[in-house]
């Protein structure tokens, strides 16, 4: 449960932004994170961009989820 | 210069797994590290590291599953909420299976109760505004990395004016439990690996105390195998040398004080209260209460008739819990009890020891 999920920020006003994953877009909430920029990876969790990561980073942390994909669905 | 890479290289699990070796070689004790992160127990499992770790060294899974630690008259209580007229309650996916006292907010929710599944604290805001004759209440469970959305979704709802949008309080963090554990005898924890995401909102300063009050050193560490290993390398050389401090490897993404915006969030609407942990009854100070000036949005002060609380019979989740037996002790498992046909919280979520071991690990036997 406690799993963020790394997404690009692709537009963002005010207070929300547009993260996209594998050619998936969704709206989530800058509120907890509002000076996070478009083009960074922000970490998502729960609808809301909670921190930064690097590219390389991220690309890590997905490599990962994609080889628990089946034991983490749920998380 | 860039961490990640190199972690996907298994010569390195490889070397560290023959530095881990080295150093517990001249030790005269077993070794206990305790990891306290869900995401870690699925991790540590599914890539099968207690197997690559020599006899000297045991890792075990503490209290990092919310669902698991969350306490069955919290799931009365929701249930009973979701029988008052007017009123939904949503729900994170994974608390939907795990077993009240009586019956689950799943079984419930397919006998035609009103309870949502929800991705987002955010969705129960938007349902609660799309149907302001309606009581929506959220079941806020979670440690440090979910408390943050829950008060970014009251905020909304206080500036909004979304008055029928309302929390059951039941976060949790996860220091006052780790003390509990360190002061263990039983137990004797060496050494902590601390949750890679958690710290990213508290940052690694709050384990602090792990060192300096209990001289336990702790690593905080990300979710690959490498990650993973580099921290128990860390941890016995610092039990090695005799050292305790907090060493924070995952360095790339948290950093000394975490998110500031989350914690003023947080610390605006939720006070520190005593709470019940599966396993570990009332510890003082490890649940997040509202605060009285948002009392209008605690669904927890709402009077409702609850069944006296009732445990499956047999089910030794609290032993598992705090890390005292490892899951194949457990009489149930893998017999009465599994995944598809769970008796306890642990088999239940997929963050669970229970249904990690199930996985992965329940042909390697305990280890102790």
């Amino acid at each position: 449960m406690c799993l963020a999920i790394p997404m690009l920020l692709k537009e963002r006003n005010e207070f929300e932004g547009v993260v996209e994953l594998d050619g998936v877009s969704r709206t989530i909430s800058l509120m907890l994170l509002p000076d996070a920029e478009v083009g960074e990876h922000v970490l998502i969790h729960a609808g809301y961009a909670i921190g930064q990561v690097n590219a390389d980073e991220a690309a890590q942390t997905l490599e990962l989820l994609r080889q628990h994909a089946d034991n983490m669905v749920d998380l | 210069m860039s961490e990640a890479p190199e972690l996907r290289d298994p010569k390195v699990v490889a070397a560290l797994v023959g530095e881990i070796a080295a150093t517990a070689a001249p030790m005269d004790r077993q070794v206990v590290l305790m990891e306290v992160c869900g995401t870690h127990t699925h991790a540590v499992a599914g890539a099968g590291l207690r197997a690559m770790l020599p006899e000297g060294v045991r890792l075990i899974s503490g209290p990092g599953c919310p669902v698991c630690v969350t306490p069955v008259d919290y799931l009365d209580r929701a249930l009973a909420l979701a029988d008052l007229p007017d009123t939904t309650v949503c729900t994170f996916g994974d608390l939907m299976r795990v077993p009240s006292s009586l019956s689950s907010l799943e079984r419930a929710h397919a006998e035609g109760s009103p309870i949502e599944i929800v991705y987002s604290p955010r969705d129960a805001l938007d349902l609660a505004r799309a149907n302001p004759a309606r009581r929506v209440i959220f079941l806020g469970v979670g440690f440090e990395t979910t408390a943050p959305t829950i008060a970014a979704a009251i905020a909304e709802a206080e500036a909004a004016g979304v008055d029928n949008f309302l929390i059951l309080p039941g976060n949790k963090v996860m220091p006052p439990p780790m003390r509990s554990l360190v002061e263990d005898q039983e137990l004797k924890v060496d050494g902590f690996l601390l949750p890679g995401h958690v710290s990213v909102l508290t940052g690694w300063e709050c384990f602090r105390f792990l060192a300096e009050d209990y001289r336990v050193p702790g690593a905080v560490v990300g979710f690959s195998p490498a990650d993973i290993m580099r921290g128990v390398a860390d941890l016995l050389h610092q039990v090695a040398d005799g050292r305790a401090e907090i060493s924070n490897l995952y360095s790339r993404v948290v950093s000394s004080e975490g998110n500031p915006v989350a914690a003023d969030l947080v610390a605006r609407f939720f006070e520190p209260v005593a709470t019940v942990w599966r396993g570990f009854g009332e510890i003082p100070g490890s649940g997040l209460g509202l605060r009285p000036d948002f009392a209008h949005r605690d669904a927890g002060l709402i009077d409702v008739e609850l069944p006296p609380p009732h445990e499956p019979t047999g089910c030794a989740c609290g032993d598992v819990l705090r890390g005292v037996i490892d899951p194949p002790e457990c009489p149930l498992f893998a017999v009465a009890c599994r995944p598809d046909s769970p008796v306890g919280a642990c088999m239940v979520s997929s963050e669970g020891t229970c249904a990690a071991w199930y996985r992965h690990e329940r042909l390697t036997g305990t280890g102790r």
